[in-house]
């Protein structure tokens, strides 16, 4: 059977940066994911980062999934890939497929970074091929370079919705207008007033009523809401567009935590039901760590930092850290992880997790 | 459609160098890339029918985990096309319902 200091679950921002954080210490890491290509959703993200110099913003989302990959072979971590974990059992033992075969490995250390999927919404037609998550446009974009239609709806102005409505612009395709539910904007006004710029349409207060359509989308109605969030008559509009891209949200990937024995809370803003986890990444299990969008969706900027976070916390509890040493790494990575997490985005994620961590506070 | 340029990632380098065969008909290809980029790259959206309602469903989240986007490839029923690579020769059907093995039930 093989053996491991430190298996990585997922080879996404949290747990490339993970990773390469415990190697620089000294410890094995091994990384499995299920794809054939490392980086999970970051290679989909051509934009430039938001934050801090020390966050890397100003660069793109695939140059830094690059600089980690690079990383990651100087540092001499192994990267498993097409290994689908289906299971972790006692003493961590990993059980996972590749090639359609059965394989296990041992860790002393376990880090689950399964990130998160895109959730779907409810109307009538909402199963039509056609609708579609907008990080599934996203990535048959910038990562297969095909366009999955030429008119375009998109749900939710998130950033992840005003995001790839630019890059779907971008890729060639017209995006009719994006809709909003809520009174205001979601995301960041310089992404909107972005989208704004090159002509698309923004209604907040709308939602979709229908999608029209016998075997693929053919056209859209959209309907305003009231204060309760109830169709106002006669308000219906009609757009042509071939294609419904939705951008409502993501819920953490969490089915191997559950299965591992994890204990949970829920906190919605953070997507739901999430393990709860210590100062140091780790579940309420010892041993088994959690980072990235699986403790609370956030984007991967907080992800490598959490990433990292569990990456020198298991090199410590390892003794490739001394206490010393690691705290000093801690520190700064506590520091960046609360500089991404002010202004009037992030504080409501600071606020959550904080209870995510009181909730720990209080099993103990 | 292809996106054969683009502001920020630059012009395909990638060839045509494969095709498979999607319900009898040939769709040319790129050799590893994910069954479900070619059919939409060939305006195929349609994947398989449900069950019981005989309804369409095609891609939804193209990364595996949803199933909206099984089809039969190879007489193999059930396969995530949005994950799975493209080989050339590839022989493909749109899935009715569960799908048949080797074409039998
Ligand atoms: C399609 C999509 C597009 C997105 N686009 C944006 C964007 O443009 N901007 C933005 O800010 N945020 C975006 N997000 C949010 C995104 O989740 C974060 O930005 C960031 O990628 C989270 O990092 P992570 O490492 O936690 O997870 P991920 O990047 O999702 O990586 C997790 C990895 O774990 C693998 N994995 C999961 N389960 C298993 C298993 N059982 N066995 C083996 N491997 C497994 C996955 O396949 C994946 O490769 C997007 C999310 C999705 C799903
Ligand atoms: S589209 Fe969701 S599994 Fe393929």
């Amino acid at each position: 059977m093989k053996t491991t200091d430190i298996a990585v679950i997922g080879a996404g921002p949290a747990g490339l940066s993970c990773a390469v954080e415990a190697a620089k210490s000294g410890a094995r890491v091994t990384v499995l994911d299920e794809n054939l290509k490392p980086g999970g959703q970051l290679f989909k993200q051509i934009h430039k980062f938001f934050g801090s110099r020390e966050h890397r913003a100003g660069i793109r989302g695939f140059r830094i999934g690059q600089q980690l990959l690079e990383a990651t072979e100087r540092l001499d971590v192994q990267v498993l890939l097409d290994a689908a974990v289906y299971g972790i059992y006692e003493d961590r033992l990993i059980a996972y497929i590749t090639d359609g075969r059965d394989h296990t490995i041992k860790a002393k250390k376990i880090v689950l970074a399964t990130g998160a999927s895109e959730n779907a919404l409810a109307f009538p037609g909402c199963t039509l091929p056609g609708v579609m998550g907008a990080g599934a446009a996203q990535t048959m974009i910038n990562v297969n370079r095909v366009l999955p239609g030429k008119k375009i709806i998109m749900v939710g102005s998130g950033n992840v919705g005003l995001i790839v409505s630019y890059q779907l612009m971008q890729a060639g395709a017209d995006v009719v207008a994006l809709i909003e539910a809520a009174p205001k904007i979601g995301g960041y006004g310089v992404h909107a007033g972005k989208i704004r710029r090159a002509g698309v349409p923004i209604y907040t207060s709308t939602t979709i009523k229908e999608v029209l359509g016998e075997e693929k989308v053919e056209g859209v109605i959209t309907a305003s809401l009231d204060e309760k969030w109830q169709h106002i008559e006669d308000t219906e509009k009609r757009f042509e567009a071939d294609t419904v891209c939705l951008a409502v949200g993501l819920s953490p990937l969490t089915e191997l935590a559950w299965m591992a024995g994890c204990e949970f809370t829920f906190i919605p803003p953070l997507g739901g039901h999430v393990p709860i986890h210590d100062r140091n990444m780790e579940s309420t299990l010892t041993g088994v760590y959690i980072a990235g969008d699986i403790t609370g969706v956030e984007e991967a900027s907080s992800a490598m930092e959490e990433g990292r976070l569990a990456g020198v916390a298991c090199a410590e509890s390892l003794g490739y850290y001394n206490e010393k040493q690691a705290l000093a790494l801690k520190n700064e990575i506590w520091d960046r992880l609360d500089a991404l997490r002010t202004g009037p985005f992030g504080e409501g994620r600071f606020t959550a997790k904080l209870k995510q961590l009181e909730a720990r506070r209080q099993l103990a | 459609m292809r996106v054969l340029h683009h502001p920020i990632l630059g012009d395909e380098t990638r060839k045509i160098d494969a095709t498979i065969i999607v319900d009898g008909r040939k769709i040319p290809a790129i050799e590893g890339e994910p069954i479900a980029a070619t059919l939409l790259s060939a305006g195929i959206k349609k994947f398989r029918e449900t069950q019981k309602n005989h309804k369409p469903r095609g891609i939804f989240c193209a990364i595996g985990r949803c199933t909206d986007c099984v089809m039969t490839v190879d007489g193999i029923p059930n396969v995530r096309t949005c994950v799975t690579p493209v080989k050339d020769g590839m022989i493909i059907s749109t899935q009715k319902g569960l799908g048949e093995w080797g074409g039998k039930k």
